[in-house]
């Protein structure tokens, strides 16, 4: 199948990459790119794994096309601290106990991180009707709303 | 930083995890990250047959494929292994028939989703294509869906090599059954459904296989849950010096069990970056885990409880059929566990099971988190509440008075677990933790909480269960402590995580010997190249043996270090101690780093080594064969929708005992995910095939994992009863979440639904199977 040449702006740095018209963002992602701390866990949107930033907005990396990512600002989860400096989130996450396996971890992350930076206001149901939207077998739930629930508390987010 | 009671430098405390700041900023290394040059991927062509004969196969069209290296078939495989059949089963006198899965398949498929050929390429994609290319000719054969059609006279067969679908039968049991149910003031029966669907862990399989010449090392990385064991079946089937193999667990998204057996794919990939001289990496779909990997299914069971006019227990007996799948990947494990389970926290004094295993034409079943002991004890608990029922007794009471109660412990049962040692229930105070547990329920008010939503129009039901678990599975974890010569602790072992924090609870485990610094701590976890020996994570053990060895390397180490250290500082051992990074002259300033004395105590060529004793390095093995007995109670409240059959569970109060803690915040976490599995199993996953055997759940859009939403409150309440059997005190905690969850939520709706008179004999519970039962109880 033959390739286009793209440019993708990840984290702010952009990346001239060539893909077929058929690889998904996520594998664009992780393989061409090298940046592989957004993960894959179903490949049909439904678990979340792959959340990434898209234009602020939380999206299914592999329900999108690399090609179609082209001109968007894109976030990943290596993007979220600033040098040794965690970010709110990922700081909760750990002070919080809200992550065991680390798996889903970075799409929960970046959802939270999106929705928050869009919504800061959000309430607590919200959140947890936010949450349910990524997929988590490790933890049970109850330490990722806790951690949160406490960013949002403290409006820390952006 | 809290400290438990059980607090000490870091055992015991909530130290922050190791594990995690790698994972929350991106760089983890799970095994689908590993990247490396000249790096092909592997595509599986499967079976789309539940049952078939294969005439043949043709790849020569996938071969073509440009970006194509190989594509390999059993045919291609057989030459360089030493047989075409993976023998995983664990030993049992049980077994009729030998069901070993084929390395691929090469005669007959006998699930949908068997591996037939592999296509190896440059890229995922390309091997894809070409895996549609591969043509599989098969003639389609009858298939064997149903566990229990499996067993009847005249059902097709799973394998048309066998004469029938008994895989194994067995009974578990003691006492005189018969007499106990002669003398019986009462009994009840239950027949009952059980289903369990699968791991599900959000990272599926994977492994990455490179063979490097120089050293002549066969290197998998794997995200398996046991690590040494597949390096022995590899070492087998590839006739290959163990010593050549490396088997290397990454970082792991969530095993679960299913990740403990060793696969056809490991086995191929292996195999294949052997033959093509280049590494090979396969990573699992979502919807090859659904019909590849190994899952619990269905339990049917028909059961009898036996009591006297006081309610107190004479007798347990039934029988109970598993669906066991194609093929035997690890054994009878799931029934055993499950028949084991089932009398445990209650004085039984008769006990018989009859099980029997079918072969059917689906995915091997292997075990999942809790591994067969819910069911046991959702046989026990709906027996307990059909007799409470009848006989106008209270839920908690008719258990009060069956309960093992703890001045009995160490209380020996009859039973024997399968390797034939004797249960000993080790310790614990059962009925103190279910009064725990309704205490902090509000158990006394429900009644008044249910009459005054049901005048309001909701219905609103409570229930109980207990549960008691066998943990830290023997014989025993290896594991090496040493202080390396820059004086960082170095932490080794086959122990292999996958979520718990099994890293951060090892290196708590060596820090309160090894100076109390977490962060001098290094731990190399689940790699075969740290230790000789090692068995891996599954059935609640890594805490037990592997902490337990840790403890003991440890202080072995600490004995080391202290003698060296007076003999180089000139002191007596007793005035020392280990601080920090240093050994310490207590009440002076007279210190010596570790590093020195690691370096001091390698020796010099003619001079005697300080300490009598060269190197600061330990390796330890502590043999543990008897199982040390976790309990706990769960009270489930709900609220039932009699309009739709929706059933939300609005509270989970669940108190347990593992023992000595060492890490409250890892304890909790593994419960409350233990919870959210057994919510799971409760009301919402359901492994479908049809008629013909055919998946027909393969999206998580099909298959309901639980969500934020779907988890209520949960409030843990802790006991500490520490086991004798090993120097910690600990139980294991990995499974006991999940275990007594669908009792108690089944004895919840009932409750909820208690004057309509459903019953609930099955689980999950779907909306649309509630219904049937509301419908069912309440037309005339």
């Amino acid at each position: 199948m033959s390739e286009r040449e793209i440019v993708l702006t990840v984290n702010g740095v952009e990346h001239r990459v060539r893909v077929e018209p058929r690889r998904t963002l996520v594998d664009t992602l992780r393989e061409t790119i090298g940046l592989t701390g957004t993960h894959v866990g179903c490949e049909h949107g439904v678990c979340g794994a792959c959340t990434v930033l898209l234009d602020g907005e939380p999206v299914r990396a592999c329900l999108m096309f690399a090609v179609q990512a082209e001109g968007k600002a894109i976030r990943t989860v290596e993007g979220l601290a600033t040098g040794d400096t965690l970010h709110p989130m990922q700081q909760a996450f750990m002070d919080h106990h809200a992550l065991q396996c680390g798996f889903c971890t970075p799409g929960f992350l970046m959802l939270a991180v999106g929705v928050l930076e869009r919504q800061p206001d959000i309430t607590d149901d919200e959140i947890v009707d936010m949450l349910s939207s990524n997929l988590c077998r490790c933890t049970g739930y109850v330490n990722i709303i806790k951690a949160v629930r406490a960013v949002a508390a403290q409006g820390r987010v952006a | 930083m809290t400290a438990a009671p059980d607090g000490g430098k870091t055992f015991g405390r909530d130290v922050p995890r190791m594990e995690d700041r790698p994972l929350v900023t991106g760089r983890g290394r799970f095994v689908d990250d590993i990247r490396m040059p000249d790096l092909l991927h592997a595509a599986f062509v499967r079976s789309a047959h539940a049952h078939a004969r294969i005439l043949g196969i043709d790849a020569e069209a996938a071969r073509r494929v440009p970006g194509v290296a190989a594509v390999l078939t059993m045919d291609d495989l057989r030459p360089h292994l030493s047989g075409d059949r993976l023998v995983t089963a664990l030993p049992s006198p049980s077994f009729r028939l030998d069901l070993h899965r084929p390395v691929l398949a090469f005669e007959e498929t006998a699930h949908v989703g068997e591996p037939i050929a592999v296509v190896i390429a440059l890229s995922r994609y390309v091997a894809e294509d070409a895996a549609d290319l591969v043509e599989v000719s098969c003639e389609a054969l009858p298939a064997v869906e149903d566990c229990r059609a499996a067993l009847a006279p005249g059902s097709p067969v799973a394998h048309s090599s066998a004469a029938h679908n008994l895989v194994a039968e067995f009974h578990l049991g003691y006492g005189d059954v018969e007499a106990a149910f002669a003398g019986a003031a009462h009994v009840f029966r239950e027949k009952l459904w059980q289903h369990r669907g699968g791991g599900h862990s959000i990272e599926c399989r994977g492994l990455v296989a490179r063979h490097d010449p120089v050293d002549d090392l066969l290197t998998v990385w794997s995200s398996t849950q046991t690590p040494h064991p597949a390096r022995q079946i590899l070492s087998d089937l590839l006739r290959r010096d163990p010593d050549r193999i490396r088997v290397v667990v990454p970082d792991v998204g969530g095993g679960f069990g299913p990740k403990l057996v060793f696969y056809p794919e490991e086995a191929v990939v292996a195999a294949a970056a052997l033959l093509l001289g280049r590494p090979v990496k396969w990573i699992e779909d979502r919807r090859e885990h659904f019909v590849a990997t190994t899952q619990e299914r269905d339990q049917y069971w028909d059961v009898e409880l036996a009591v006297d006019a006081d309610a107190r227990i004479l007798g347990v007996r039934g029988s109970m059929i598993h669906d066991h799948g194609a093929y035997s990947a690890r054994g009878t494990n799931v029934p055993y566990g499950a028949a084991a389970a089932m009398p445990l926290p209650y004085m039984v004094p008769a006990y018989r099971l009859d099980v029997r295993c079918a072969a059917t034409n689906k995915v091997p079943v292997t075990p999942v988190r809790g591994a067969g002991q819910p069911q046991g004890v959702f046989a026990m608990e709906r027996l307990l509440d059909r007799a409470a029922q009848a006989l106008g007794l209270d839920r908690d009471e008719i258990r009060r008075r069956n309960l093992v109660p703890a001045e009995r412990m160490p209380y020996a049962t009859p039973l024997k677990t399968r390797g034939g040692m004797q249960v000993v229930l080790d310790s614990g105070d059962y009925p103190g933790c279910q009064a725990l547990a309704l205490l902090r329920a509000g158990w006394e008010g429900f009644a008044a909480r249910k009459a005054t939503a049901r005048a309001a129009g909701r219905r609103i039901g409570i229930g109980l269960a207990n549960s008691v678990e066998g943990t830290g599975r023997g014989p025993y974890e290896q594991v090496r402590v040493r202080v390396a010569a820059d004086g960082r602790v170095r932490v080794a072992t086959g122990a292999a995580p996958m979520g718990q924090g099994t890293r951060t609870m090892l290196a708590q485990i060596v820090a309160e010997q090894l100076g109390g610094d977490m962060a001098n701590v290094d731990v190399v976890a689940g790699d075969t190249a740290a230790v000789a020996l090692g068995f891996g994570g599954f059935n609640s053990r890594q805490a037990v043996v592997a902490g337990s060895a840790a403890h003991a390397a440890a202080i072995a180490v600490r004995t080391r270090v202290l003698a060296a250290a007076a003999s180089l500082l000139e002191a007596s051992e007793a005035d020392l101690d280990v601080e920090g990074r240093t050994v310490k002259v207590k009440g002076s300033d007279v210190t010596i780093d570790l590093g020195a004395v690691a370096r001091a105590a390698a020796g010099l060529p003619g001079f005697a080594v300080p300490g009598g004793q060269p190197g600061l390095d330990v390796t330890e093995s502590v043999v543990i064969d008897e199982m040390a007995y976790a309990n706990a109670s769960a009270v489930a409240e709900v609220e039932v929708d009699a309009g739709t059959g929706t059933v939300t569970i609005t509270k989970i109060t669940f108190a347990h005992d593992c023992g000595r803690v060492i890490h409250p915040g890892l304890v909790d976490g593994q419960v409350i995910g233990g919870i959210a599995h057994g919510i799971g199993n409760a009301l919402f996953e359901r492994m479908g095939y049809d008629a013909d055997a055919q998946p027909v759940t393969t999206t998580l859009g099909d298959y309901l994992l639980v969500t934020a939403e779907a988890i209520p409150a949960i409030d843990l309440v802790h006991m500490s009863s520490p086991t004798a059997l090993n120097a910690l005190g600990v139980k294991g905690v990995g499974e006991a979440g999940v275990i007594p969850i669908t009792a108690a939520v089944a004895s919840a709706v009932e409750d909820a639904l208690d004057d309509l008179g459903v019953t609930i004999t099955g689980m999950p519970l779907s909306p649309a199977g509630l219904l049937a039962r509301i419908r069912q109880a309440t037309t005339p």
